[in-house]
């Protein structure tokens, strides 16, 4: 492939707002997360019968993924080509810490199955391919800070040896009271670069 | 009887994150798996930890969990026949 890659469409879910391609979609006065997510779940007219059940994680990176990926008619269902190379720092940390928490006293040993099965950062992947039906390339990275370069690097290599048509790319990153999703869609359609300084400045908007 | 029922319907919508659905949309004889309530398979060991966590039931066999699963109704029949707290 050599065409020039683009970015299509970004969202941002941070600071209780979830946006697309820089404006806002939903905001909420809410600093609570469960709350917000609850609310933009609802107001973003998302169906997923499982959301509910899903770990914070998962949750964040779910709706910031059907945020770009609803909008996508370019693809008809069962062509949906698109990989999930998604990163952050905390990995599942908060899942862990509450599974942790569920088996430390001996006396009190009861781990919760719902809650084990997301002490894995990609389980998030399964669950938006699962909504999208994409049986596509994913991966998760864990980086100490967000790797524009690193995500750039990845995302040209499926597309340029044709592994996938898109590419769903991002951070989605949860631990205790802090979270922070950022998603973007890479083709060849669009009009933003895609490259280092693009990915950069988007991420910090 | 009727207490333990409403009792089970509650710790279900709770623990199981049951968004949107009340105490009143359950019905005793509902199907609590497929076209009832819709609860998966990780729901399903839920609740075999929660028959051991609050009603002190081991189930040494998970495909018993098929049939004591099958309602509340049933569920409750279950475990105040078996219960050990």
């Amino acid at each position: 492939m050599s065409t020039k890659l683009h970015i299509e469409r970004y969202c941002h879910i941070k600071n209780s707002t979830v946006s697309l391609n820089g404006a806002p979609l939903f905001e909420i006065a809410s600093e609570d997360f469960l709350t917000f997510i609850k609310a933009a779940y609802k107001e973003l007219d998302t169906k997923y019968s499982k959301f509910f059940k899903m770990d914070n994680l998962s949750k964040l990176a779910f709706l910031a993924a059907d945020v770009l990926l609803k909008e996508d008619t370019s693809l008809s269902e069962g062509e949906k080509n698109i990989a999930i190379v998604l990163s952050n720092r905390a990995s599942s940390l908060d899942t862990d810490r509450k599974h942790q928490a569920s088996i430390s006293d001996p006396k009190n040993y009861y781990p919760s199955p719902a809650v084990f099965v997301y002490t894995l950062p990609n389980i998030c992947i399964g669950e938006i391919s699962i909504k999208h039906k994409l049986f596509s390339e994913n991966s998760f990275f864990i980086f100490e800070t967000f790797s524009a370069d690193l995500l750039k690097v990845y995302t040209e290599s499926l597309l340029k040896t044709n592994k996938a048509e898109k590419v769903l790319c991002g951070w989605v990153d949860f631990d205790a009271d802090s979270y922070e999703a950022f998603l973007y869609l890479v083709s060849s359609e669009g009009t933003i670069e895609h490259n280092n300084n693009e990915i950069t400045r988007l991420y910090r908007l | 009887m009727s207490e333990l029922r409403e009792e089970l319907k509650e710790k279900i919508i709770e623990q199981l994150n049951l968004e949107d659905v009340a105490v009143a949309d359950i019905a005793d004889d509902d199907s609590l798996f497929g076209d009832g309530l819709g609860l998966d398979s990780i729901d399903a060991l839920e609740l075999i930890v929660m028959l051991d966590k609050d009603y002190g039931i081991k189930l040494s066999d998970p495909k018993e969990g098929r049939k004591i699963f099958e309602s509340i109704g049933v569920m409750a029949d279950y475990i105040a026949e078996h219960r050990t707290k």
